[in-house]
């Protein structure tokens, strides 16, 4: 028995339905250091340490803590053996004060008194370098404050073990240094830290080694000092996959859809987009790769009418004369503009379709509003409806069954190929595959590709690399909103593209010091 | 490794589909049981055989020729304002501003009576039924407006247009009083009957109530089309399910909130206009007499189908007849059919539960603690 | 005095008495509706309230000749308190364990408690021989006693405006008060605004949201019940009236709820303001009747201004409970 080990997982399986989210993984957590969890989008991370926090309960294997087994049922069981996770969605309640937050549920027999619990939350900022007001309530803090809170309300529960998922993602340049000197110093009171990232720089900085997991699986752990990013990189994406996926040289391409410094910025005055720039072009189809919630999802939205856009321009055209601004106007206004673009939203239940309706009202979405009558056609959509089930191979009941009740994939399929049957000039599709079986994946790069070679514009927002460098002829990479690069997919390496993924422009934080 | 000691006693997991067979017995059990229930308290309160009971309440609701035609006018009445429901719930907007929508509808009814009554008689009608619409989406205009601006929180909104409605009816019942010192309007027009929705196959006012049932099936239907058939019913039926996905569609949802929240008031003004000119032929604070509360369980249970409506409409109101019929019987006081009323909406609202999700009892789960082991 | 100062004095006064029920109305459903529970149940609870109460003392009272004032008012208040809270039970139940829309089962509980209560009292009656027949005296008497000694017996005293009340009237403005404490410095309270405000995080935090819901809103139905048993004993002197007055000052409870933004202290001074709002017709000079029924209109028109306001100005403190009137379902998460 190691002693040494504040956690030691061995051989955990976890699946959903299924799909296996980890399988017998094992990883070790030393006590007093940093260990790194990295990993591509849906390698198992989250659910991995999901499962320390006792928020999922793996399938099988064994949780070692201080090199004792232990069963960790619920939050509390984790928060017994000292485990705090600081989840990416804080949970927080917004009306209350940092102190209520930090103390809310917490059951001791001691008075209630929140001027104490204030005092001890100082003392525990004070002692690793936070910097908060206790009182102040969480509406008003910013999303670096916001995190504070969380890993206070950890420590104040006596936390030994932290669990920091992604905690960089939502933070500026200047912050994140903030965050890693409190890290630093909770290292050298003892307590052990797993940070999740995909951010290799900030891997190399921070940690002291790093565990890398890819689909599921555990591949390696190693020390930060005796590795390099390139080595990082190629465990992370692992080798390349020849796909078998058709793709044709773009023919004539012509300028369909140009973004100038595009700049988005949330309800909360966090920028999504930062000065984003490209052009799609007609007749190729144009991959987005970067890690999840690199402003992928802004974008397509803001393309679309459907975010609102800070600054800079998009301009459509049908050809080199007629160009058209897009930026302020909303989806019918776009569409009465004459543009016809087509749109399959990451959220397909929630934005593309309307899950209690069947195919029929669902291809309706584009076409309702059609012609002068007061009322609806049903019948054409009806028709299209019949044509995609067929063609498509959707699997339903009948044209009129919702859609909420069907699998995935055919969900999918419904989408895109009513998004498709609209003839568009421009296609955008975001995770037009995920949850997808290999076959209907292939279904999908046959329309896309298809769409192609009928002269659209096709945006193809992925996150399979293998499939973005098969599928794709050029890839644009974004990386916190920021555009790090855009290369040419016949040419370019998972290796480029994973580095690129993973660029951040640090050296912007220090110009602005 | 062990799960521990908080494993729930039963699974509750959302049901995806169950069969419209299936879903009609569970109701039909749920009714069975309130019923039952229903029973048990008469026979605790008259101590009479219940089928007895339940005999009186059918001769209550259909035991004469006026009264089937009474209670098909308050079927009718009742149905309306489930209407003028119905588009607003079915974009998930909470209107409960029926009740202040019905009476404001019946204000303007009686306003038209008193003052217009010199009006050729089919323009009458026309200017009586128009501006009982309009006054109606006028309230119903007011709570989608902020709605759709500033997302005022539209039940409280509308709750609170109720009481103002039923002030301002307060207000005008003092004003028109008559005969001076009754605190009442008084039949309006009296002798002359103008403005009185008249009989289908009699000539004096009140031996029938083809109109009403005309009117209303007239909306009936039409709200039947206009949610199904009707571009504007598309847009409401997106909305209700996804606002996201109604932007998408280029559906500009503020306008769909306050043009639907002006039908919905219209049709509930509508229903203002038939109860007054159709029934009462007078205004009180009782006008709506929280019909307007009623009808929202009404269109609730319906799942904003105009027809299912009917059928829930009139067993609510063969129930209240029934329970009328059976106090006056048994010497005990009218208040009785509300309790009844309520016992089966009680169940009727529970049963949902059951045809939305599966109870599965603690069995299954002994297999996960197998594998977890 | 001058008689300008006398009319406010017994305006505040009248004010005060009618608003006391709107009053306890309104904490009881600030508690629910701090759970995320919008209860539109609150008149068909007060009837509940108001009717149990009743019946208590006057089955008492009218099987023992020399009832005792203490035992009477006790029973009154329990049985107030019991009914009232069952009534909670049922809605809770409802929309809780068989998540039932919570607009719908409070309508139907609204319906079930005033078919219930008016039975009820309508039998009483009948019983007494007639409206305004039943006795229940001694408690009435009991729950309307005050301190004469020290208000005396002049309304045109001022120490009258401040003392000249039954003691449930004290009760409720004490009630308003520990609930401020409850809900603002204690863990209970804490818990509890956490529930309505986000039942997951609440739930991740290892509070029992499901415990919290059930007890918040049967607790807070017995206060609101309260509501209905100061009407019944002392507002009408321990008698029944089939005329819906209870109802619409339900309806008035749950519109001092959103005006007093959500806060027990507010809805003190919110619940006399009210009640002057609807004397206030009686002391200004050249109103007829029919402009009385417009100042009636007043608080309603308050309290859709302070919740157009509120909406407009989205001040975080003053908002509704973020989860107010949304179910919660723990694998939904």
């Amino acid at each position: 028995m190691d002693t040494n080990l504040a956690v030691e997982m061995r051989k955990v399986t976890k699946t959903f339905g299924s799909v296996v989210a980890n399988e017998n993984v094992d990883m070790q957590l030393r006590k007093g250091e940093i260990l790194s969890l990295l990993g591509e989008n849906g390698s198992g991370k989250t659910t991995l340490m999901n499962m320390l926090s006792g928020i999922y309960f793996p399938d099988s294997g064994q949780i070692l803590i201080d090199g004792k087994p232990v069963t960790i049922a619920s939050p509390k069981d984790a928060f017994k053996f000292g485990i705090g996770m600081i989840h990416q969605h804080f949970k927080l309640i917004d009306v209350f004060t940092a102190t209520e937050n930090i103390v809310l549920g917490l059951e001791d027999n001691k008075k209630f008194d929140l001027e104490a619990a204030s005092k001890k939350v100082l003392e525990i900022a004070e002692k690793y370098g936070f910097q908060i007001n206790p009182k102040q309530k969480i509406y008003e803090m910013s999303v670096s404050q916001k995190q504070t809170v969380e890993i206070i309300k950890t420590l104040y529960r006596g936390a030994q073990i932290l669990i920091l998922d992604e905690p960089t993602a939502v933070l500026t340049p200047q912050e994140t240094e903030k965050l890693f000197a409190v890290m630093k110093k909770m290292r050298a009171d003892g307590k052990s830290i797993i940070i999740i990232t995909h951010k290799l720089n900030e891997v190399m900085e921070i940690s002291d080694r790093v565990a890398v997991l890819r689909k599921g699986q555990y591949i390696a752990t190693v020390n930060t000092s005796e590795t390099n990013p390139q080595a990082l990189t190629d465990m992370m994406v692992g080798r390349a996959t020849v796909l078998d996926i058709n793709r044709p040289e773009p023919v004539n391409p012509e300028p369909r859809l140009v973004v100038e410094n595009l700049t988005c910025v949330d309800e909360e005055g966090v920028k999504r987009l930062d000065n984003v720039s490209f052009t799609a072009y007609s007749g190729e189809i144009l991959g987005i790769a970067g890690v999840a919630g690199s402003g992928q999802r802004e974008l397509l939205e803001a393309v679309a009418g459907l975010y609102p856009v800070k600054s800079g321009t998009i301009v459509y055209s049908s050809d080199y004369k007629n160009s058209k601004s897009l930026v302020g106007l909303d989806p019918l206004s776009i569409r009465k503009m004459g543009v016809t673009m087509s749109f399959v939203p990451e959220d397909r239940l929630g934005m593309g379709l309307v899950g209690t309706m069947g195919m029929t009202g669902n291809m309706m979405i584009r076409s309702w509003r059609k012609g002068k009558s007061f009322f609806l056609d049903r019948k054409s959509p009806d028709k299209l409806a019949q044509k995609i089930k067929e063609e498509l191979e959707v699997v339903t009941p009948d044209v009129n069954y919702p859609v909420r009740r069907l699998s995935g994939g055919n969900v999918q399929k419904v989408l895109v190929g009513r998004e498709i049957a609209a003839a568009p000039s421009v296609l955008m599709t975001a995770y037009a595959v995920r949850g997808l079986d290999i076959n209907t994946s292939y279904t999908i790069y046959n329309l896309l590709t298809a769409q192609k070679e009928k002269g659209v514009a096709v945006v193809y927002v992925g996150e399979d690399l293998d499939v973005i460098l098969a599928l794709c002829d050029r890839v644009m990479v974004l990386c916190g909103g920021q555009v790090s690069g855009i290369v040419d997919a016949r040419t370019t390496t998972k290796e480029e593209i994973g580095l690129l993924m993973t660029q951040f422009r640090r050296e912007g934080a220090k110009e602005n010091e | 490794m062990s799960k521990s000691k908080s494993e729930p006693l039963f699974r509750i997991s959302k049901r995806d589909d169950i069969s419209f067979k299936k879903a009609l017995m569970i109701r039909a059990i749920a009714l069975a049981a309130a019923l039952l229930v229903a029973g048990i308290v008469i026979i605790m309160i008259v101590h009479v055989n219940p089928f007895k009971v339940y005999g009186t309440m059918f001769l209550g609701a259909f035991g004469t020729r006026m009264r089937s035609w009474v209670t098909v006018r308050d079927i009718m009445t009742l149905l309306c304002i489930a209407v003028g429901l119905a588009p607003a719930f079915a974009m998930k907007f909470w209107n409960v501003g029926a009740e202040g929508q019905i009476l404001i509808g019946g204000i303007s009814t009686v306003f038209c009576m008193k003052y217009f009554d010199n009006l050729p008689t089919f323009v009458l009608f026309l200017v009586m039924i128009i501006t009982s619409m309009l006054c109606g989406a006028i309230w119903g205009f007011l709570p989608g407006f902020f709605k759709a601006n500033w997302n005022t929180n539209e039940t409280l909104f509308t709750l609170m247009m109720n009481y103002i409605a039923i002030q301002f009816t307060s207000f005008m019942v003092a004003k028109w009083e008559n005969p001076f010192g009754s605190n009442s309007v008084g039949i309006v027009n009296n002798d002359s009957m103008r403005g009185w929705l008249p009989s289908m196959f009699s000539s004096s006012p009140g031996d029938d109530y083809g109109w009403n049932v005309v009117i209303v099936m007239i909306a009936v239907v039409a709200m039947f089309v206009y949610l199904k058939y009707s571009k504007q019913g598309y847009e409401i039926s997106v909305v209700g399910d996804s606002v996201n996905t109604a932007r998408y569609a280029g559906i500009r949802v503020n306008k769909v909130y306050i043009r639907t929240m002006l039908i919905s008031g219209a049709v509930c003004g509508l229903a203002g206009f038939v109860a007054v000119s159709g029934a009462s032929h007078t205004i009180s604070t009782s006008t709506a007499g929280g019909r307007g509360f009623t009808a929202i369980i009404v269109a609730w249970l319906a799942k904003f189908n105009t027809f299912t409506m009917i059928f829930i409409s009139a067993l609510l109101i063969f129930l209240d007849k029934g329970a009328s019929q059976i106090a006056s019987d048994y010497h005990i006081n009218e208040h009785v059919s509300q309790i009844i009323t309520s016992i089966i909406l009680f169940f009727l609202l529970g049963c949902e539960f059951f045809i939305n999700y599966n109870v599965k009892f603690k069995k299954s789960s002994k297999k996960s603690k197998e594998v977890a082991a | 005095m001058s008689e300008a100062m006398v009319q406010i004095l017994t305006l505040f006064h009248s004010g005060v008495v009618y608003g006391v029920i709107i009053l306890f109305g309104a904490l009881g459903e600030i508690i629910t509706e701090k759970t995320g529970h919008l209860n539109l149940g609150v008149p068909g609870i007060m009837y509940l309230g108001g009717i149990s109460g009743l019946m208590a003392s006057f089955f008492y009272e009218n099987n023992n000749p020399d009832a005792n004032t203490a035992i009477s008012i006790i029973l009154a208040i329990v049985f107030a308190f019991i009914g009232s809270a069952l009534g909670g039970l049922i809605y809770a139940f409802l929309t809780i364990s068989l998540r039932a829309n919570q607009n719908v089962t409070g309508l139907a509980l609204t319906i079930f408690g005033s078919g219930f209560a008016n039975f009820f009292g309508g039998m009483l009656n009948s019983m007494s021989g007639g409206v305004g027949q039943i006795s229940v005296a001694t408690a009435s008497n009991g729950f309307r006693a005050y301190i004469s000694a020290i208000a005396g017996n002049d309304t045109k005293d001022p120490l009258y405006a401040i003392f000249g009340y039954g003691w449930l009237a004290y009760v409720a403005i004490a009630l308003a008060v520990i609930l401020y404490f409850v809900l603002n410095k204690t863990r209970v309270g804490l818990s509890l605004r956490a529930v309505g405000e986000d039942p997951a995080t609440a739930d991740a935090a290892g509070i029992n949201v499901t415990k919290y819901k059930y007890f918040g809103i049967c607790i807070g139905a017995g206060i609101s019940g309260m509501g209905g048993l100061y009407y019944t004993m002392d507002y009408i002197k321990g008698t029944w009236a089939n005329d819906g007055t209870i109802e619409a000052l339900g309806w008035l409870a749950v519109a001092l709820v959103i005006f007093t933004t959500w806060k027990p202290l507010n809805a003190i001074w919110g619940a006399i303001l009210f009640g002057i709002c609807y004397w206030s017709y009686l002391y200004i000079p050249g109103l007829d009747r029919s402009s009385s029924e417009i100042f009636k209109m007043l608080p309603y028109l308050f309290t859709l201004a302070v919740l157009i306001v509120v909406s407009l100005r989205k001040k975080r403190e003053t908002q509704p409970p973020a989860h107010l009137g949304l179910p919660y379902f723990r694998e939904e998460r």
